[in-house]
Parts: C-alpha cells; sequence; structure tokens
C-alpha cells in the first residue's frame, strides 16, 4: 500500500546520494534497512570513509610536531578542515574553530572555560526547556560552582519556544544565553535572530548548540550573531569524535585554558606555564586528526549537493512524514508548519509504547529512535514518558516514510 | 527472530490486565527508579513480616515489556520468604542473561518472558522492576548498596 509523494524533491538526486551510502545497501534480516535515526547519528558516505582510508595509508602522522614530509602532509589536511568547517558556518577566521569530539566536549569547554573565569553569583544563565541534556548539565555545573542561576525560556503549545516574557527572562544580570539551534526532540527551529539580540542588548553572549542545526541548514555565524555554536560532525555525515567549537575570537583569547597538557602549552616551568593562542590552547594531546580530515570530506559532500537544497529535501519529506502519521492515527509534538522546523519527527502511536513499537519496526528493517532523546525536563512538558522518533537526512525517501507507516500497522497488529 | 517469540499472549495479558498494580497503605517497603534509557518509571511496594514477602504492588508507567514483567514479578514474589524472593531476583537475572534453564513449574508465566533474552536492549526493560524489588528488600536489611549496578 505505498503511497508516495505526487513529486520527489526536484533538488536532490536522492536516487545517486544512495549510491554513496554503502550502509543502505544492506539488510536486516530480509528487509531493506530503513534508516531513520539520522537525529542520532548520520551515514557515512564512502567519500567520508575513502578519505579516512587515504589517511592513515597515505599521511598518517602527528600534526605540528614533525618536520618530516608526512607530518606536513597531515598538518596542511588537518589544518584544512579548520578553514573549511569555518567556512562551512561562516566564520571568516579558520582560528576561531577549535576541534574536538563535538556538541558535548564544546558545551562543556565553554561552561567551564569561559563559564569559570566569567560567571559571578547572582548572575543569569538562561537556557531554553527544550534542550538535550548536553546543553543542560554542564551549565548545572557552572550554576553549582559559580553562583550563578539557571533561567529557561518556556516552549509554547505548539513546540515553538515562548518568547513573550523574553525581556523579563534575560536580564542586566543575564550573562549567556544558550538555545538549541533545533531541537532534536519537536523539530523546532528557534529565531536565533531574534534570541542573539536579545542576549546583544544586555551585554550577554549567545551560544547556540548546533548538533540538530548545522547539519541540515545554512549557518552563518557572523551574519547571525552567534557567539558561540557547538559542532557535531558525526551528525553531518562526517565521523564520530569529529566536529568542534566555533567561537568569537575575542572571547576565546579571554577564556581559560580546558584541558591542560601537550600542544596547549607555549612555555613550561615546574611551577607554572604559559598557553598557547588560539585555537591551540584548546587542543591538549594528540587530537582527533583522522576524524576531522574525514569531516573535511563530509563538508565537501554537503557543500557539493549545497545546504539549501538539503534543507528543501527535508523540508518536504517532514512534511510528507508529518502529514502520513497523523493520518495513520499518531499523535506528533512539535510545529506542524516545515518551515519552522527541521526532520526530526516525535510522535506517539495510539497505544504502543515507543519502545515496543521500535522493536516492531526494527524487525520490518526501519530503524527510528524511541526513548526521552536525552531531554528529561521536555518530556515532562509533554506530559509523556519517551516518544518514537523518525529523523532524516539527505539519503531518506518518500518511499522510506511509507515502510515506516505501512510497519505501525504491525504494531496495531500485535497490540491492538 | 519472530516477533511473537517476544510479545507472547501471556505477556501482552499481564500489560493489558497489570496485576497488583496499585499503592500498597503500609507497606514497610518502597523503592522507585527509572530506567535512564527510556524514562520509564516503577515503583514497588512491599509489605513484609516476619522475614516473609507478604504483598507486593508496582505503579508507574513503561513499555509492555517491563510493566508485564513488573506485573509477573508480583505474582511470583508473594508468599516467598525475603531470602527465597530475593534468590528468585538472582535467578531471574540469570535467567535474562540466558544463562538459566528454568523448569514451567519454578517459573510459571515468567517462562513467557525468554524471548527477551534475544533482544539485548530490552533486557533492561525486563530487569528494572526485579531491581527495585532488590532495592527495597536490600533497604530492610540495611544492605542498600547490594542492589545491582544500573546502566544507561
Amino acid at each position: 500500500m505505498a503511497k508516495v509523494m505526487d513529486q520527489q524533491p526536484a533538488s536532490l538526486d536522492v536516487a545517486r546520494i544512495r549510491q554513496d551510502f554503502p550502509i543502505l545497501a544492506r539488510t536486516v534480516g530480509d528487509k531493506p534497512l530503513v534508516y531513520l535515526d539520522s537525529a542520532a547519528t548520520s551515514q557515512k558516505p564512502r567519500q567520508v570513509i575513502g578519505a579516512i582510508t587515504e589517511f592513515y595509508e597515505r599521511h598518517n602522522a602527528n600534526v605540528h610536531r614533525g618536520v618530516y614530509t608526512i607530518a606536513e602532509e597531515a598538518t596542511a589536511l588537518y589544518e584544512g578542515a579548520r578553514e573549511k568547517l569555518a567556512r562551512f558556518v561562516g566564520a571568516s577566521d579558520p582560528a576561531c574553530i577549535v576541534f574536538n569530539r563535538g556538541t558535548t566536549e564544546s558545551t562543556n569547554l565553554v561552561a567551564h572555560a569561559w563559564g569559570r573565569k566569567f560567571l559571578r553569583e547572582g548572575d543569569q544563565i538562561v537556557l531554553s526547556m527544550a534542550e538535550h541534556h548536553s546543553n543542560l548539565i554542564p551549565w548545572q555545573f557552572a550554576a553549582r560552582a559559580t553562583g550563578a542561576e539557571v533561567r529557561f525560556i518556556p516552549v509554547a503549545e505548539d513546540g515553538t519556544l515562548d518568547l513573550s516574557e523574553l525581556s523579563s527572562i534575560v536580564t542586566e544580570r543575564t550573562r549567556i544565553v544558550a538555545v538549541t539551534g533545533m531541537s532534536n526532540v519537536l523539530g523546532t527551529l528557534p529565531p536565533l535572530a531574534v534570541l542573539s539580540e536579545a542576549a546583544h542588548s544586555v551585554g550577554a553572549v549567545f551560544l547556540v548548540d548546533g548538533a540538530q542545526l548545522v547539519p541540515h541548514a545554512r549557518v552563518d555565524v557572523e551574519a547571525t550573531g552567534i557567539d558561540f555554536l557547538t559542532i557535531s560532525g558525526h551528525k553531518m555525515l562526517g565521523p564520530t569524535a569529529s566536529g568542534g567549537l566555533y567561537g568569537r575570537r575575542d572571547l576565546l583569547e579571554q577564556m581559560d585554558p580546558f584541558l591542560g597538557g601537550g600542544e596547549m602549552i607555549r612555555e613550561v616551568w615546574l611551577d607554572h606555564a604559559t598557553f598557547n593562542g588560539v585555537p591551540g590552547k584548546f587542543e591538549a594531546g594528540t587530537m582527533n586528526i583522522a576524524e576531522e580530515v574525514g569531516l573535511a570530506a563530509a563538508i565537501d559532500y554537503l557543500e557539493g549537493l549545497g545546504m539549501d537544497a538539503v534543507r528543501e529535501h527535508e523540508k518536504q519529506l517532514t512534511a510528507y512524514a508529518i502529514g502520513r502519521l497523523v493520518e495513520a492515527g499518531a499523535t506528533v509534538y512539535g510545529p506542524r508548519d516545515p518551515e519552522v522546523r527541521g526532520g526530526a519527527v516525535s510522535f506517539w502511536y495510539k497505544e504502543v509504547h515507543p519502545h515496543d513499537l521500535a522493536t516492531i519496526l526494527d524487525q520490518e528493517g526501519v530503524a527510528i529512535r524511541a526513548g526521552h532523546h536525552c531531554a528529561q525536563p521536555l518530556m515532562r512538558i509533554l506530559g509523556v514518558p519517551a516518544t518514537a522518533r523518525a529523523s532524516f537526512y539527505v539519503y531518506n525517501t518518500a518511499e522510506e516514510v511509507d515502510a515506516l507507516v505501512d510497519a505501525l500497522g504491525k504494531a496495531e497488529d500485535i497490540f491492538g | 527472530m519472530s516477533l511473537e517469540d517476544l510479545y507472547k499472549e501471556v505477556i501482552l495479558d499481564h500489560y493489558k490486565n497489570p496485576r497488583n498494580k496499585r499503592d500498597l497503605p503500609g507497606a514497610v517497603l518502597s523503592c522507585s527508579r527509572n530506567n535512564p534509557l527510556c524514562g520509564d518509571e516503577i515503583t514497588v511496594n512491599a509489605l513484609v513480616e516476619d522475614g516473609k514477602v507478604l504483598e507486593v504492588t508496582f505503579e508507574g508507567q513503561g513499555c509492555s515489556i517491563s510493566q508485564a514483567s513488573a506485573s509477573m514479578m508480583t505474582e511470583a514474589v508473594t508468599g516467598r520468604t525475603v531470602e527465597d524472593a530475593l534468590k528468585l531476583v538472582a535467578d531471574f537475572r540469570t535467567f535474562m542473561e540466558g544463562k538459566l534453564d528454568p523448569s514451567e513449574e519454578e517459573f510459571g508465566d515468567l517462562m513467557a518472558l525468554k524471548g527477551v533474552v534475544r533482544y539485548p536492549v530490552r533486557i533492561k526493560c525486563a530487569v528494572l522492576a526485579w531491581d527495585v524489588l532488590q532495592e527495597a528488600l536490600d533497604e530492610r536489611d540495611g544492605t542498600a548498596a547490594g542492589a545491582a549496578p544500573h546502566s544507561g
């Protein structure tokens, strides 16, 4: 009972894209894999896998240290990745990119190296109630260490952020506003320019959790007024443990170091040390070199597709999925309008608990996420212990949405 | 691997008609825990006297496996000595590790959960209520540290 959209998104040649992802050719049991969990991690094209292999086979050496040929090659590839990532997010200065394992490490870096230095008792940290734990727990730690207070922008009934009280939530005591660029549960895209303006109007800095945003939409940190942007490489076709942090250069320079060790120093004595400039002072020890080189290949791949086309494809797929899920009797959370949301679609199907649903869908080859999505406070607002979530990326098709909806019927057969 | 092995009639029956799912006024032991993996919450209440488990109830919400397992557990441990109940908890865990092949007579309805062993992610769901029961019973002995480590 396949029911395909009248027209495929014209902007991306999805059939051709799928050829680049070896894992999409595999089966689960005897069913083709339908991968609808890209919000957790994306699949990797052979161009990325190949870049990692080539790095290890031809250029592997530690960076910034050796004076021999392959060390220079490795350094050039690693620094080249930094330039690419800077350009990809609209940063004109590559030194504003700090490499690390991704968004969680980046938020912890800012909460520690910026937070411990600049937050004082009575200062305010403003988050939204839709944050992933990775943009909540580091701020709880920072608040406990400094005596600062964490305040929250509420979530409205329709899943958007409720900004009606923004001017009383963001005050003269606010030092940082840190919000998700796109909710991993609701798909919500908060109005970043408005929030940036609100933060800057009181002299606060503005951090965006880019885990879900950067892989799916064009981001321009300078045009939008983003002071810190956390970036997850593995959610944007890159390897796990790739990605990093964009930080405004003056902020990075004022901050204390984060991890101590080799490479982040300038001069070391037995009882003290001076530190490297940015971004080196935040890159202690041997870094995730091959991963960042792999991320550069992922950026090339995405730029080849065009981020506007990526966004357009996901908008169409998301609208189609929401329509079909609702029609099938599912409760869908988050905004309905694809213009203000991304392709992470949380739902609850009739009486079937998400965990049971995910197990049943897996038998049909359909991989979705079930759980609280590392957003327990938001789950309490929604009034559910968990949701099922389907999320989309460049390689997903309307037929896969149909496979999801068809598989829901199996769950009803068992639990109905 | 078929879904029928997992979602047996007995499990669906306990899920849809849970036994002993209620508050237990006068319970001497009560413990709550949630499954950090999925957010499911469960509370187990136990009435224990003279080393005997007189009554056990549970509250909370969760998937069919966690709810059915909790329901079956309340029936399985009621009337046992605490020592015996704790042994069943240990046996159930070993059963979920696929390292115990109990008789129908010993395990009764619990046998229906055998299929869960083949779904490693779901074992946590099946064991949740049992972990909480052990915590409640250990609390009585003042050995709360004896509860199994809970991952997720």
